[in-house]
């Protein structure tokens, strides 16, 4: 067993470190006032195969999969977690499309989603529930050419900042009744509607689609009639989860930096309270969260890469990691006593960051429940 | 244009707050620091290959390491150079400005003809500022130093300017010489994943002293006439002292002290 990380991770996370530490700082706090996704950045995004990073060659992207994607994210999220949040769902719509796709969906749509244009969608909850996948409402009726959609999808990452969607919907009853779509945001009837204000994440858009007899061209089924909910469920559980995974542990390094600064700045009876024990005790507590984490995600992604299953190990990691972050970070607001909750000092904003990590993509007693099965089995 | 960029591996600056010194060996402790390529080097590597982009030829990124340096070195790579050769040799170890350009002048030579030697202006870990111009002795061609803008001309001539704290100069000159620069040169471009991936089928060269025409007095420690006698931290004095009374009073108080230490008005 091999811990280490090859020469090209590295080199990578190097250079996605410097990238992120020069580019995000300039963005988060408008990104904190207006909860808005910096377009400005996605060309930069783009250029250093960031949207492309699972992307295959032949269709624009840099190719390195899933644990280089995971190292990739942890390092914009050690600096500004909105943003791995917007792409980890971005790279959701690149998963469905490049695994389901057919060879002309590919070729149209992938170099798309990694050229710094837009970012990408995948639309499963609506309004009566995430989690219960089976539960859609969306309907999608075949009249000549065309599918109809019709129904509301809500709490979907990048909606109002996306020109390519990948939406769930009925095309019939039951489990092989649902179908995935490609949906072009300017396709006919296709809208998107309120635009929440989060807690945390803030830069992270999330919001509502519309789909008012909105007319999807038969092409753009997606993975065959009556598949969608294996598109949804892998999607959001190999993809999704480890990307969750992702933005946690970015949370993760940035809670521990920050905690550390803090008790070594700060004086109290005569000596940094970084000398106190009980402090040690807390910093002692994030640290091992953040080793954990990391270990939880590498191997995530690692078993993606070596294509083998994953899919309760990526449950374990994002439902393991966004708890671990969000006591983490409450633990470093508690080291910094009053200052902790100024907002001129990030830990506030971690703690806010790291909550909204704990429900999205599935909540954790769904993971819970997940995990249980694999446990009896 | 053939064009050969000096890169060292330094202690990472960003961490040079970690860094201690032996007192008894008089050495520094560098151990838990990851290296880096020294950031001025990075300026030399983006201004080659600016060059290179504009002009065409090819860029080698060069430097005398020990072996386990070359992962940080492959960065070069990464960073737009064709080729990486890495001076490697435990008889190298020791050797003072001196030494390091003698070796480096030989590797020049024997790597062939070139038009440009560019260096970064001095390294952040012992910033002597000395190995441009001896390379420069060593090879007997022209040394410009402190330069923030490179230009090829049509005629393949080069037109630099170089800015020190007395002000500027232009300098035109024919390849080939060697040429130290400023940050000021330039922003070196980040590294993308796709730079990343293209590295790695990038030649990577180790050459050893047995390699090179070098005699053995003039490399290493026997080669170096510069003898380091201590290596100390300087003591830190800080003395802070409060004044008391009205902010004109203070300021008078203030105004005294100044005069008295040998500050004049004008």
């Amino acid at each position: 067993m091999d811990f280490t990380l090859s020469e090209r991770d590295r080199m990578l996370q190097k250079s996605i470190r410097e990238f992120a530490e020069k580019e995000l700082p300039p963005r988060m706090d408008r990104m904190e006032e207006t909860g808005e996704f910096p377009l400005d950045l996605l060309d930069g995004l783009a250029k250093m195969g960031i949207l492309g990073v699972i992307t295959p060659r032949e269709y624009g992207g840099s190719g390195l999969g899933h644990l280089a994607r995971v190292l990739v994210l942890e390092q914009l999220g050690r600096i500004c977690p909105a943003i791995p949040m917007s792409l980890e769902v971005h790279h959701m719509c690149i998963y469905g499309i490049n695994t389901w796709g057919t060879e002309e969906q590919k070729k149209k749509y992938l170099p798309a989603l990694a050229d710094g244009k837009t970012l990408g969608v995948f639309a499963v909850t609506e309004p009566g529930g995430g989690s219960d996948v089976g539960g859609t409402q969306t309907t999608a009726r075949l009249d000549g050419n065309d599918y109809v959609l019709n129904g509301r999808k809500c709490f979907i990452t990048n909606a109002h900042v996306s020109d390519i969607w990948v939406v769930a919907a009925m095309t019939g009853e039951g489990r092989k009744g649902m179908s995935a779509f490609i949906v072009e945001k300017d396709f006919p009837g296709a809208g998107t509607g309120h635009v929440e204000d989060k807690l945390g994440l803030r830069g992270a858009n999330t919001g509502e689609l519309v789909l008012q007899d909105c007319r999807v061209p038969k092409e753009n089924l997606l993975g065959g009639e009556g598949n969608g909910m294996s598109v949804a469920l892998e999607t959001i559980v190999k993809c999704g989860r480890t990307g969750m995974a992702s933005v946690g542990l970015g949370i993760l390094n940035a809670v521990l930096e920050e905690a550390v600064k803090f008790a070594n700045e700060r004086v109290l009876y005569g000596k940094p309270i970084s000398r106190l024990q009980a402090i040690q005790f807390y910093l002692s507590d994030i640290y091992s969260d953040l080793e954990i984490a990391r270990l939880l995600a590498y191997r995530a992604g690692w078993l993606l890469d070596s294509e083998l299953p994953a899919d309760a190990e990526a449950t374990l990691a994002k439902q393991w990691i966004c708890e671990a972050a969000a006591r983490s970070a409450r633990k470093a607001v508690e080291i910094h006593g009053s200052y902790g909750i100024l907002k001129e000092y990030p830990v506030q904003r971690l703690l806010r960051d790291a909550l909204v990590t704990v429900p999205a993509g599935g909540t954790a007693e769904i993971a819970k429940v997940v995990l249980s099965r694999q446990a009896m089995s | 244009m053939e064009m050969i960029v000096c890169i060292k591996p330094v202690p990472d600056p960003k961490q040079a707050g970690k860094m201690t010194i032996d007192r008894e060996t008089g050495t520094m402790i560098r151990r838990d620091i990851p290296s880096v390529i020294n950031p001025l080097d990075r300026h030399a590597l983006e201004a080659a290959v600016q060059i290179r982009e504009r002009h065409g030829g090819r860029v080698t990124a060069l430097s005398m390491a020990p072996g386990d340096a070359l992962p940080v070195l492959k960065e070069s790579l990464a960073r737009g150079a064709d080729r990486l050769v890495l001076l490697s040799d435990r008889r190298f170890a020791g050797g003072d400005t001196l030494a390091t350009a003698g070796v480096i002048a030989a590797a020049v030579g024997h790597l062939g003809t070139f038009d440009l030697v560019m260096c970064g202006d001095e390294t952040t870990d012992s910033g002597t500022a000395q190995v441009s111009a001896q390379v420069a002795e060593f090879l007997d061609v022209p040394n410009i130093m402190h330069v923030d803008d490179c230009r090829v001309s049509p005629d393949g001539d080069l037109r630099l300017r170089s800015r020190n704290e007395e002000g500027a100069f232009t300098a035109e000159g024919q390849t080939p010489m060697v040429v130290s620069v400023t940050a000021d040169i330039n922003e070196p471009r980040y590294v993308t994943l796709m730079d990343v991936l293209d590295s790695e089928g990038k030649e990577v060269v180790v050459l050893s002293a047995d390699d090179l025409p070098l005699e053995e007095s003039w490399i290493g420690l026997e080669g170096s006439p510069t003898r380091v006698l201590e290596l100390f931290e300087p003591e830190r004095k800080s003395r802070a002292e409060m004044l008391s009374g009205t902010p004109a009073e203070q300021a008078a108080v203030l105004a005294d002290r100044l005069r008295r230490m040998g500050f004049r008005n004008g």
